[in-house]
């Protein structure tokens, strides 16, 4: 099997490759002291200058969470993590008010110049004093940017465009301050304060995230999308997301991130939550290419995230598409609670693991209202020493007549010393549910790479056709943008995977 | 899943007080206990920490033993006589057969082969190698407390035929007894038995068979177990099977009776070529609840694992699918593929699937799939429109969904066996 032993070699060429995208901005941080104690928690909701409700809400969750286990189901393995060894408060120090460009930080500048933010927008993520802008950016006349630079927005965009159809798209932090009366009613209304123990968690330390509200019949007018980046050594990243779309809207938001090569492994705990209302819709995308860590694994980001939408209002849509390359540990399971009668979830995911990366990634489809359906598709491409583990629930209640779901998961197994591994729970309850479950692992066909062999491509590029035509189903889920990323981030990451 | 009607804390209490009682009839018994001391008091201790599984071991995630936790079980008396009525209850199988009474081998109403060698457990107690008291609960209870079993080798090159393999729970003064029978069963290269297992009993009664099944190099096993325990029963059944080279294990398991039932297979496929079928269907109304788990382990090349399992739940019954693939590294040219069905008859019936796959080989075709219904209405209406009346059409529907799942079968015996339990759990069903 020449091709085996050729895989092995481009496996090993992947290791080798560095992380394109490991670039470190020195910025002057605000730290709070290491450690996680009610203190910390009033200094965080002091710093933000947050309501009583919300320190009682933090504090509450702080309770919960010490009375809880960190989880050990997930089949991955890493150190014990020492929770009272992590900063849980960073904050880019500002200067007040640029007065040009050329006075703002050189080392943020050239963050965003990486990240390839158009300079126009850069004066804006910068904070430069008026350089607000009404109208669209060149090269980007669609998109509205919330960049979370560590844990603080730095800027929003587009504000202007967006508030005339009445969106809302700011820090979550300034949604409180503007919006409190939202904030109160969805604020862990779908993901309580102690779902969980990384939840629990971001829920007594979140520092920033985006919050967006559509209002009733509002097709949201450009792609909302945030920036997440981690930047400071030794700071969890706790972000908190908010989208509520009231009946009849419909958003598409774009989750992006890469992060800084670091020897020190990071957590990340988000919490992502999701409201649709009566025939409203949701699309959340999220391309996540943070530090998987060294060839033998060494650093890489921790990613402990809690996502979950719930359709509450009839004929509501959520959905769900991930492409994830990144990270060291994966543990993400976004979620749909179908509510509302004729609710649809989607949940679409790509799953790439080199190295020693391991991915315990899937979702949960909760059908509780009539006629829900629900379509889950994923993809895991392991490779190298990795682990690549689909972990999917789906759970019909005795109410949800007529439910409909159907999932499909694929493996795809690049190398020997690579496992991927599929655990499905389905849980039915009613009788006039259909449930389907279907499942494969296989490695590349040694007949279709002879296809293309023949037909005049390099090894390399008919694994590339191979791999992304294995994808493909969840690719055409993902808007435009984010499509080209995807596609490049997947050949990157299989880069001399052959040849 | 917290009790109906029992805190997760009074739960645990009863579990724990079912569990101290058994270790207090170990400490009672154990100087009288045939076999191997040491192993028994190694379950015992594991017994000890883990107790009786509760909700949050994975995997007894869907199978909650909070009703047999309520209960407090009996040392089975020594039955002379008086089980002629469950007698009559085997099917008439002109084959040779081991009677068990209450887990005791009865010498009296068995019909002893001579094409193989067998003995009770009781007078040649052997614990084996492939149990896991360390791993799982109930078979460090067994372990424990086993006082006889079915100990059954077949020689080199023998084709044994078959034999049929009897536990009759006997009810003898209505009080609910508790029996942990140790079987075993070895082939050697190239041998052939075809083993039927049948289970059934009156009364309120636990039944935790332990069975280590040793198929040698191009050896045959066909077992067929047939589960028509009395319905107050508790059967908790717990099998480990080594396939050497070439070797098959053809394993069957159909499950009509019983309070709560599981199955549980380990197996695993230690040559190269060698096959594992772990078939399997269930049958369920009332309150019943049967639980199915597999785990089958690719430890060689070029092996083979097919598992298709098929539940009928009416009622309010509760039917659970627990099956993982394993796939060592090295393990290439594997082939394992996995199918669950169910048919959910009633508005109050509940299945919980849980197919996994866990793979360390690339080179393999593994492929499981899991579906699950309720009758499909175009068949309905396609059989209604030809006049066939609706419960005909349904029950029709119904019995070609389990001759599928019993086609597997390819012996005669076994497969008039089963036929005729189904036929009865229909007669049930009616009355």
């Amino acid at each position: 099997m020449p091709a085996v032993a050729e895989t092995l070699d481009t496996v090993q060429s992947v290791t080798q490759s560095a992380y394109k995208w490991g670039f470190e901005t020195n910025v002057e941080m605000e730290f709070a002291p290491k450690g996680l104690n009610e203190d910390i928690i009033r200094l965080i909701s002091d710093k933000k200058g947050e309501p009583d409700w919300l320190l009682e809400w933090r504090l509450k969750a702080f309770a919960a969470w010490q009375t809880m286990q960190e989880p050990h189901w997930a089949k991955v393995g890493y150190p014990r993590i020492d929770y009272q060894d992590l900063h849980y408060y960073a904050a880019p120090k500002r200067r007040a008010g640029p007065q040009r460009l050329e006075d703002v930080d050189p080392e943020l500048l050239r963050m965003y110049e990486k990240l390839g933010i158009p300079l126009k927008e850069r004066a804006i993520l910068a904070g430069v004093e008026g350089a607000g802008l009404p109208g669209p950016i060149e090269g980007r006349a669609d998109v509205a940017v919330d960049a979370v630079f560590d844990s603080v927005s730095v800027a929003t965009t587009f504000r202007e465009t967006l508030a005339r159809a009445g969106v809302i798209f700011c820090p979550i932090s300034e949604a409180v301050r503007e919006h409190p009366e939202l904030v109160r009613q969805y604020l862990g209304s779908v993901v309580p304060p102690a779902d969980n123990f990384y939840a629990a968690l971001n829920s007594a330390v979140f520092t920033d995230g985006s919050f967006v509200f559509i209002p009733r019949g509002v097709r949201c007018p450009m792609e909302l999308s945030t920036y997440f980046r981690i930047n400071a050594r030794n700071t969890g990243q706790f972000e908190r997301t908010l989208i509520v779309a009231e009946a009849g809207s419909a958003v598409s938001y774009l989750e992006g991130c890469t992060a800084p090569q670091r020897d020190e492994n990071q957590l990340h705990a988000a919490v992502v939550e999701l409201v649709a209302l009566d025939d409203a819709s949701i699309k959340y995308s999220t391309v996540q290419n943070w530090y998987p860590g060294d060839a033998e694994g060494r650093g890489g980001i921790y990613n402990f995230v809690t996502k979950r939408g719930a359709c509450r209002g009839a004929r509501s849509k959520i959905s769900w598409t991930q492409v994830e390359t990144g990270s060291a540990i994966t543990w993400k399971y976004p979620s749909c609670v179908l509510q509302g009668e004729g609710s649809i979830g989607e949940f679409y995911s790509v799953a790439v693991t080199t190295n020693r990366q391991q991915a315990d990634t899937g979702t949960k489809m909760i059908h509780i209202g009539a006629n829900t359906r629900s379509t889950i598709v994923s993809k895991g491409i392991s490779a190298g020493r990795s682990n690549n583990t689909y972990r999917g629930l789906v759970r019909v209640l005795p109410q949800a007549r007529g439910a409909r779901n159907h999932t499909q998961c694929d493996s795809l197994l690049i190398g020997e010393e690579c496992g991927a591994h599929t655990v499905p729970y389905i849980e039915s309850r009613n009788p006039t549910a259909r449930v389907e479950h279907e499942a494969t692992t296989s490695k590349i066909a040694e007949d279709h790479l002879f296809y293309c062999r023949q037909r005049g491509l390099s090894e390399e590029d008919a694994v590339n056709l191979i791999v992304n035509g294995f994808c493909k189903e969840v690719l055409k889920e993902l808007p435009m943008e984010f499509a080209v990323e995807a596609q490049k981030l997947l050949a990157v990451s299989l880069e001399g995977s052959v040849g | 899943m917290s009790g109906r009607g029992m805190s997760a804390a009074a739960q645990r209490e009863a579990r724990a007080s079912l569990a101290q009682s058994f270790l207090a009839r170990f400490e009672g018994l154990k100087a009288r206990l045939p076999g191997d001391a040491r192993a028994r008091e190694a379950a015992a201790l594991a017994f000890g920490e883990r107790g009786l599984p509760g909700p949050r071991d994975e995997a007894w995630k869907y199978t909650n033993l909070r009703a047999l936790a309520g209960m407090a079980f009996h040392e089975p008396f020594t039955v002379v006589a008086g089980c002629n009525g469950l007698l009559d209850r085997l099917p008439a199988i002109a084959a040779p057969r081991l009677v068990f009474v209450d887990g005791r081998l009865r010498q009296d109403l068995s019909r002893l082969p001579g094409t193989m060698r067998v003995s009770g457990f009781a007078q040649t107690p052997d614990f084996g190698t492939l149990v896991h008291p360390e791993r799982e609960p109930l078979a460090a209870l067994n372990t424990m407390l086993a006082q006889d079993g079915a100990m059954i080798s077949v020689a080199e090159g023998v084709d044994a035929g078959t034999l049929v393999l009897a536990s009759l729970a006997a009810d003898v003064h209505g009080r609910p007894v508790a029996f942990h029978p140790r079987h075993r069963v070895r082939l050697a290269r190239g041998a052939r038995l075809t083993l039927i297992e049948i289970s059934l009993g009156e009364g309120v009664y636990l039944h935790n068979p332990v069975s280590e099944v040793l198929v040698g190099q191009g050896a045959v096993l066909t077992h067929v177990r047939l589960q028509d325990e009395a319905p107050g029963a508790f059967h908790l059944a717990t099998l480990y099977a080594d396939i050497a080279a070439r070797g098959t294990y053809d394993g069957f398991a159909l499950n009509i009776g019983a309070r709560i039932a599981r199955t549980e297979i380990h197996a695993r496929l230690g040559g190269e070529n060698a096959v594992a079928h772990l078939n399997g269907a269930q049958l369920l109304g009332g309150t019943q609840h049967a639980d199915f788990t597999s785990v089958v382990s690719h430890e060689a090349p070029s092996c083979t694992s097919r598992q298709t399992i098929k539940n009928v739940l009416s009622g309010k019954s509760r039917g659970v699918f627990q099956g993982r693939i394993e796939v060592a590294r090295g393990a290439q040219k594997t082939d394992g593929y996995q199918m669950n069905q169910a048919l959910l008859l009633s508005a109050d019936a509940e299945i919980d699937s849980k197919p996994e796959l866990e793979i360390y080989a690339d080179d393999v075709k593994c492929s499981h799939g899991a579906t699950v219904g309720a009758l499909d209405a175009d068949q309905i209406f396609y059989l209604r429109s030809r006049g066939v009346p609706e419960p005909e059409a349904r029950a029709l529907l119904v019995r070609a969904f389990l001759a599928e799942a019993l086609d597997p079968i390819a012996d005669e015996t076994a497969r008039t066996c089963l036929d005729e339990a189904v036929e009865r759990w229909w007669e049930r069903q009616a009355a």
